[in-house]
């Protein structure tokens, strides 16, 4: 039992190693902060639902390299963004910009939210102008 | 009754948009941004002879098929025999991306399968498929005399899907000339 959760643990303690190149790609502090945040935004569009950060994938393993070559060629990162969105679309990234095209997507939970508080404030306006009796007489109903 | 018609109406809104969301066919098939515009530029060594160059300036002028293809892909195994029936019909040239794929592979499958391609360039290191957008093989393009991507087809390429979203384009683009 000892050697078995011995071996357990050694398991555990190998298994990050097997992750993906997460080495260093610059060594400019401030680049690689620059690389490693738009890695985690880019989705990776072969296993999505995964940023390319977190895909061994090929296709990732690509973008990820177009990503570093465009850091050391001193693009920005707006002029990164926009090469991947000629490329695959708004849909490549886990932060839509606000483009008219995206604004309902940005706007639609505090809709939601704002809708929620009128139909909210609505009802319980109804029930407090409602007479108590009638409360009374609902819950000798429901029994 | 009243009061309860707009919350009905409401959630039977939602489940309609829902479901059509649901109804949109394969979640995988993403749009490509190209289309409408122009294709983009690209120049690759031909598969067959490292020495030569195929790319945009020998699509221009007709329209074309740009198909992206591998031999490690399954569906491109798949749509291989429709590929040549095109061919063999002379129903349009197709040129072909080499994506990510070794040579002597891609070699010994147009030798073993045939050869479906005006030309194929060889893009080992997947640079050209990414200006492309190509997310995962096969991918074909429908590019316009003038250049422009007129459709993208995700996955194998076969009658139905040839006959019902190709030839109306390929229709149009003819008597528009």
């Amino acid at each position: 039992m000892k050697q078995i959760l011995t071996l357990a643990f050694f398991m555990l303690a190998v298994s990050p190693v097997v992750a993906i190149d997460t080495g260093k790609a610059f060594d400019d502090p401030e680049l690689q902060a620059r690389y490693e945040k738009l890695i985690s935004e880019v989705r990776c569009l072969k296993c999505q639902n995964q940023s390319i950060k977190d895909s061994n994938v090929f296709l990732a393993a690509d973008l990820r390299r177009e990503i570093r070559r465009l850091i050391s060629e001193g693009k920005t990162d707006p002029e990164i963004v926009d090469f991947l969105v000629t490329r695959y679309g708004e849909f490549a990234l886990y932060r839509p910009r606000t483009t008219g095209k995206t604004l309902v997507l940005w706007l639609a939970p505090f809709l939601l939210v704002l809708f929620g508080g009128v139909a909210m404030f609505r009802v319980l306006r109804h029930r407090m102008s409602m007479p108590l009796d009638d409360d009374a007489a609902n819950e000798e109903a429901a029994k | 009754m009243s009061r309860y018609l707009l919350p009905l109406v409401a959630v039977i809104g939602l489940i309609l948009f829902l479901v059509v969301g649901l109804k949109r066919g394969d979640p995988r098939a993403l749009p490509s941004p190209y289309i409408g515009k122009p294709a983009p530029e690209f120049e690759l060594p031909k598969l067959k002879d490292p020495e030569q160059t195929v790319g945009s300036k020998d699509l221009s002028g007709q329209l074309a098929l740009v198909n992206v293809w591998a031999t490690w892909c399954v569906g491109c195994r798949a749509e291989h025999p429709f590929l040549l029936e095109l061919e063999a019909n002379d129903t349009i040239p197709i040129y072909g991306i080499n994506w990510r794929d070794t040579r002597p592979e891609a070699l010994r499958w147009i030798q073993q399968l045939g050869d479906p391609y005006v030309a194929s360039g060889f893009d080992g290191s997947g640079r050209v498929g990414i200006d492309w957008g190509v997310y995962g093989a096969p991918e074909t393009f429908l590019v316009s005399a003038d250049g422009i991507v007129l459709h993208k087809h995700l996955g194998p390429l076969d009658r139905a899907s040839w006959e019902s979203d190709f030839l109306p384009l390929i229709n149009g683009e003819g008597s528009m000339q």
